[in-house]
């Protein structure tokens, strides 16, 4: 194997060590990561796939190689509800996200100073890695039954409205996960397009919305399908909303794997709803990509 | 053209509106954190200090600390350092398998929390090493890494690659080169990555309640009271965990514009 130091020449010892079996010095800074994430992330996953196989006999784990799990699974009603209920609401979680975020990132990206935008970004990147969990939990007190908004109703002598453990619940709290990095992914990519294509298309006549829907959205493409692909990879694998929002019932694919996990030794059943989980995600996930740098015709 | 001032005034709301939507949890946690009702409605109750007096008092909230604290001290560290060993090997090396390389680098945060927390938990029990403080250090280094690897990759990304090789020609070795030119240059970034990855595993909760067992963190020990009923201690914990993470993350962006700004070419 040969290694190239980007195209830089240095000193001919330095060029030629590099250029030579891979050296101390580049295994030194490769090893790391490679040993890391082989031992503690690709094995853990492969062995999942395998987990799928093995047997519960009187509650025991029995390594194997059978589908009987997979069978089982799959003849479940339950679980096809699951599965269809998971996608849907990812599904749907994934197109209000975009809508409700497309409007913003546009104002972010055209109509506001750069200085604004970038601490619009600043701002938003925040939440994105602060509690979740805690912001759910602020959610349910505002949604409840005897809620902030329901007590903002009763003021008007409206409500109460079922909020709190209904799919609405689910939305709201697959939002908060993902707005965040919806609009920042969108406004990166607004942002960058060419603002003369904008012009050209004004001057020859073409209305704001058109502009918009022909010109700004196709060149921004790629952006604003990789924001709807994280929304949906977010959407379909959080148990958190569907569970504390949505009321768990019926239960979404996550919250199926935690509580076949959480009972017992049922680590391989819950083992064929994670790769089904995983495989439902590269599909989605290869096939936007494929559909977001696909050359219009 | 007076459309197009209503349009730009209706979108600059609609900006004000979706953060609204967005900072409406945290702002409400931390009010109801000093409000006296145990189901907080409006008109709010009075103000009180009463559940950070009980968190307080809580020895389960201070072992729960204990246990974020050192994972989170222990993951920035060992996450930064790969995600530095990463950032740097992609910079400056090509290589055979370089795609697949950056795939694995990048690829854990988009693995859903349940299926990590399950694959994880199978794993580490398979090897005897789940239920330990070790178990959540373990797991959250693979998921912190990529954004310790993103940021300082990043920052190496502004610096003139012929700097290495200039320290090379005045007969630096590679070591020292590493130590001299690279190192000072991305300390920013790596300070900045440190703490990012810190927030990140000191929320993160998912993983850590499979593979935690009795060493509960405080993301653990907030899920866990959540599955009983409303309790408003929770958003005292909340407002400590939204401020130190938000402290964090303010620092780690803060780090990586200032510098960024400074060595603009005028």
């Amino acid at each position: 194997m040969t290694d190239d130091t980007a195209g830089r020449i240095a000193d001919p010892s330095a060029a030629s060590s590099a250029r030579g079996r891979t050296g101390l010095y580049a295994l030194v800074w490769r090893v790391p990561l490679l040993v890391w994430q082989f031992l503690f992330f690709v094995v853990p996953l492969a062995f999942l796939v395998y987990l799928s196989f093995w047997l519960v006999k009187n509650y025991r784990m029995i390594p194997g190689f059978d589908a009987i799990n997979w069978v089982k699974m799959y003849s479940k009603g339950y679980f096809w509800d699951a599965y269809y209920l998971t996608f849907a609401m990812a599904a749907v979680a994934t197109v209000v996200a975009s809508a409700l975020a497309f409007p913003c990132a546009y104002a972010l990206s055209f109509k506001v100073s750069e200085t604004v935008r970038r601490w619009a970004i600043f701002f938003l990147i925040i939440p994105f890695f602060t509690s979740y969990l805690v912001r759910i939990y602020a959610w349910q007190v505002i949604l409840a039954e005897n809620g902030v908004i329901n007590g903002l109703l009763a003021l008007r002598d409206l409500g109460p409205v079922a909020m709190l453990n209904t799919k609405f619940g689910t939305l709201v709290g697959y939002l908060t996960l993902c707005m965040p990095l919806v609009v920042i992914l969108q406004t990166f990519s607004l942002a960058n397009v060419d603002r003369n294509l904008i012009e050209a298309a004004h001057n020859l006549g073409c209305g704001r919305i058109r502009t918009v829907f022909t010109v700004i959205v196709p060149l921004a493409k790629v952006g604003l399908i990789i924001g709807a692909v994280f929304c949906f990879i977010l959407s379909f694998g959080d148990f958190v909303s569907p569970y504390y929002l949505g009321g768990s019932r019926p239960p979404t694919l996550s919250i199926l794997i935690i509580d076949t996990t959480k009972s017992g030794q049922q680590w391989p059943k819950a083992a064929v709803v994670a790769v089904t989980m995983i495989a439902t995600l590269l599909v989605v996930a290869f096939a936007a990509v494929g559909a977001a740098y696909r050359k219009p015709k | 053209m007076t459309a197009d001032r209503a349009i730009t005034i209706f979108l600059r709301l609609y900006i004000g509106v979706v953060f609204c939507f967005v900072f409406a949890p945290i702002v409400a946690s931390f009010v109801f954190s000093f409000n006296s009702d145990r189901f907080p409605t409006v008109p709010l109750g009075h103000f009180t200090l009463h559940w950070y007096e009980t968190i307080y008092n809580d020895p389960d909230v201070w072992d729960a600390l204990q246990v974020s604290v050192l994972t989170a001290l222990a993951v920035s560290v060992v996450s930064t350092f790969i995600g530095f060993c990463t950032a740097y090997t992609d910079f400056r090396y090509k290589f055979f398998g370089k795609n697949a390389y950056l795939a694995l680098a990048l690829l854990p945060p988009t693995i859903p929390l349940v299926i990590m927390g399950l694959a994880m938990l199978a794993w580490l029990s398979r090897i005897g090493m789940s239920g330990q403080i070790y178990s959540i250090m373990i797991a959250h280094v693979v998921m912190c890494t990529p954004f310790a690897m993103a940021i300082i990759r990043l920052r190496l990304a502004q610096m003139d690659p012929s700097l290495e090789a200039a320290a090379w020609n005045l007969g630096a070795s590679e070591w020292r080169a590493m130590r001299s030119v690279i190192v000072p240059f991305a300390l920013p970034a790596i300070i900045s990555a440190m703490c990012l990855t810190a927030a990140v595993s000191f929320d993160e909760f998912a993983v850590a309640w499979f593979v935690s067992g009795l060493n509960k963190s405080i993301p653990v020990v907030i899920l866990e009271v959540l599955q009983g009923q409303v309790d408003p201690q929770i958003n005292a914990i909340g407002t400590f965990v939204f401020l130190t993470s938000m402290t964090l993350v303010v620092i780690a962006q803060v780090l990586l514009m200032t510098r960024s700004k400074k060595e603009q070419p005028a």
